[in-house]
């Protein structure tokens, strides 16, 4: 009983701390003046817990990465960047708003972010309230760039389904396809709308059009088996790379091997844990990054971003954020934005910047990257395949 | 000759007068330019989840019965505002009429579903309520998330399977995505707003719980039996109840769906339904004012966590299981009371010590 007396007022006392802890910490930086002319703040948000926690824990960390090499060689034109990043639990509404809120009280000049759809969605329109530069290395959907400052470096959804589709039919992998996709989510149901549209024009055949929702997402059985009894040669999976463990493990014990095709958020399904890698075996993904691409800049952000993480490789979204910080960086040297310019005059600036003809970036996620002023980026879609536990360039 | 109050009416008036304060406090707060951007964006979360707290209270507290598809109503409310407020804001620009008809819209609607689910589910006891209302709220949700809606000239399009099937004609506009939900919904939620609904949902419940129809609800909640045997229509007052709820959820919807810009319908899922149930459950069932103060300081909780990264989410469960232990253990209680009389006790000396000097004066 004293025992638990003890843990009891441990406990509350710990929460006491904690709670005076918060709210001191606050400062009040809200009103977008900008402070220290050689102090940049950089505000992203992803989900740091949850789900979606992997992305956004990549994405914090190779932000941390580039800004920490940014501020070691000395800043850009003699100005720092500070990252300060907010969990938004990946949420669809009003916890994306109060994580875009903190990262308001901390002073953010510039936002990184967010790293999932549905958060960034909820956002947008604040940001354009604000006039806040944004980019956001993986929210995909073509309704997150509606705004014009907002940028993608990852495709959008419609160009994924499409590049998809354009590059199952020009290699010439299946005729016969059997799509799985989640009806309740907008990357998947994104993708898949135009990869139908596209697939019949180049003369694809889909054979099973199978959905299912967030609720119901460990059981493929009754998927599985209307696309096996259709023939399909190929299984396409614009879904996330949780669900398409399961459907590997699925489709291996229901005797189904077709070929697998999925698009970037199948990235991080060699990290899953207790997942035998051989069913990944021979898996296609379309993703923008590959660490064990032979390339010197992927070569090197690897090696760093091992170091510094405790052995860990770097996903695509790790890659996207890495860029999105040295494509700040780059329009902050050709601009020669300060730390005390206000926010709003930095967005315009920026923004006129990158949608420039003469603006171009090469980086981990693409060579010759280039924005338009609806805010997204053309580059060149990449396809890997998975071989011995490892991604290796598809088309060479 | 001093006028007696009623204990109800002491109650009730003593949580108007804090909301109030609260009110004013925070209109102080956001004049004098002393509010941080994240406090100023809670305020109409605050207000929203505070609503659907005390109209879950009066099916939970006062009804007696346990209710999980406060999110689908929620939901209805959200969707069915949003879809209006999207039709008309070309012809009805001005906020302050087109949003309390959008208000009134999400209510109605949303009392509409409570009112046919309940009639079926009502006759039952104990928990059938719980899992039809799981149900509903899960079924409410993924028709929406798989719902495509598009108006052009020759009218509305309606879809089940994916935008292009709906044949919209190009000058057609998309209203509700599939599973991207709504966007370009109008801003009109301010906190001025939420905090007057707030307020009217307060009396209402309030004034609900002190009528002929509260007793009687109640005494159904506290004997079934006798309550029958005395002659009241407990589907009635059930179902009474069960709408009330539901319309004060969906103005609750309605809120939370303009106050956002785009809208989408995972987010009103099971957790959402079990989060309002936990502000009830933790400020007291059947206690009105509790569950105001417990939606307020919950909501609030893991946004002042920030500052301690990932272990605000360990922080926030803890701060649960201390509420809890804390309104529910005897010991800790007594401990609570004997210290607020020690306190009193303080006070009344304090001040005896201070008539003793007056009148030394």
């Amino acid at each position: 009983m004293k025992l638990a007396k003890k843990i009891m007022a441990l406990s509350l006392a710990a929460v006491m701390a904690g709670s005076c802890l918060t709210a001191c910490g606050d400062s009040s930086k809200a009103d977008g003046k900008g402070g220290d002319e050689n102090t940049l703040v950089i505000g992203g948000s992803g989900p740091l817990t949850g789900d979606a926690a992997q992305y956004g824990v990549g994405v914090k960390n190779a932000a941390q990465l580039a800004v920490d090499e940014i501020n070691d060689a000395g800043g850009v034109n003699g100005v720092k960047f500070k990252l300060v990043f907010e969990d938004d639990e990946a949420d669809k509404g009003d916890k994306a708003v109060n994580a875009y809120n903190a990262l308001k009280d901390k002073g953010m000049q510039v936002m990184l972010g967010t790293v999932t759809t549905g958060s960034c969605l909820a956002v947008i329109d604040k940001t354009k309230q604000d006039n806040v530069f944004q980019i956001t290395p993986s929210a995909s959907a073509q309704d997150v760039i509606k705004n014009d400052n907002t940028f993608q470096i990852c495709f959008t959804d419609p160009n994924q389904g499409k590049a998809s589709a354009d590059y199952i039919a020009q290699n010439n992998i299946a005729k016969k396809i059997a799509v799985i996709y989640d009806s309740s989510d907008a990357y998947s149901s994104g993708i898949f709308n135009t990869f139908k549209s596209e697939a019949s024009e180049k003369g694809l055949e889909i054979v099973a059009e199978q959905s299912f929702t967030s609720d119901s997402k460990t059981d493929f059985s009754a998927q599985i088996t209307a696309a096996k009894n259709a023939d399909a040669e190929l299984l396409f999976l614009p879904i996330y790379y949780q669900q398409a463990s399961l459907i590997l493990a699925q489709c291996k014990s229901a005797g189904f091997a077709p070929k697998f095709f999925g698009c970037d958020g199948l990235d991080g399904i060699l990290d899953v844990d207790n997942f035998d890698k051989s069913l990944a075996e021979g898996v296609m993904l379309l993703t923008p990054f590959a660490a064990d691409a032979s390339d010197d800049a992927t070569q090197k952000f690897v090696k760093a971003y091992k170091e510094k993480y405790n052995n860990e490789t770097p996903n695509q979204f790790a890659a996207d954020a890495y860029d999105g910080i040295k494509i700040i960086a780059k329009l902050v040297e050709k601009e020669g934005i300060k730390g005390n310019m206000s926010t709003s005059d930095i967005c315009d600036k920026l923004k006129k910047a990158i949608s420039s003809d003469d603006f171009s970036y090469d980086g981990l996620t693409g060579v010759n990257m280039k924005w338009g002023a609806d805010g997204a980026v053309s580059k060149n879609p990449k396809a890997v395949v998975i071989k011995d536990g490892a991604y290796s360039a598809l088309d060479k | 000759m001093k006028k007696k109050i009623k204990p109800m009416t002491k109650k009730s008036f003593i949580t108007y007068g804090l909301v109030l304060i609260a009110f004013v406090a925070v209109e102080i707060l956001i004049s004098t330019g002393n509010i941080s951007s994240m406090l100023k964006g809670l305020l109409v979360p605050i207000c929203v989840y505070s609503i659907l707290a005390v109209s879950l209270n009066l099916t939970v507290g006062i009804l007696g019965e346990l209710s999980l598809g406060q999110a689908g109503f929620m939901c209805i409310g959200a969707y069915s505002s949003a879809i209006f407020s999207n039709m008309v804001k070309e012809t009805i620009t001005e906020p302050m009429i087109r949003f309390p008809l959008a208000i009134l819209v999400g209510g109605i609607f949303a009392a509409l579903f409570g009112i046919i689910i309940g009639i079926p589910v009502l006759r039952l006891r104990g928990d059938y309520l719980a899992i039809v209302t799981l149900a509903f709220g899960e079924i409410i949700k993924n028709v929406f998330a798989a719902l495509y809606i598009g108006y052009d000239s020759a009218g509305l399009h309606i879809s089940l399977k994916s935008q292009g099937d709906l044949g919209l004609a190009p000058d057609g506009k998309m209203i509700i995505n599939g599973a991207l939900g709504i966007s370009g919904t109008p801003n009109d939620s301010t906190f001025e707003i939420a905090a007057v609904i707030l307020f009217i949902t307060l009396i209402i419940a309030y004034n609900f719980v002190n009528s002929r129809t509260g007793r009687a609800v109640m005494s159904i909640r506290d004997n079934r039996i006798a309550a029958e045997s005395v002659g009241l229509n407990i589907t009635k007052y059930k179902l009474m109840t069960f709408a009330l709820t539901a319309f004060l959820a969906g103005v609750a919807g309605v809120l939370y769906s303009h106050n956002f810009y785009s809208l989408q319908a995972s987010k009103f899922d099971y957790n959402l339904s079990i989060l309002v149930l936990v502000f009830v459950v933790l400020g007291g069932i059947g206690n009105i004012r509790g569950s105001v103060i417990a939606a307020i300081i919950l909501t609030m909780l893991p946004e002042l966590l920030r500052s301690i990264n990932n272990y605000r989410m360990l922080m926030y469960a803890i701060v649960l299981i201390v509420m809890m232990i804390c309104t529910s253990n005897e010991t800790i209680r007594s401990f609570f009371v004997r210290n607020i009389e020690k306190f009193k006790g303080l006070f009344k000396k304090n001040k005896a010590q201070s008539d003793v000097v007056k009148e030394g004066e």
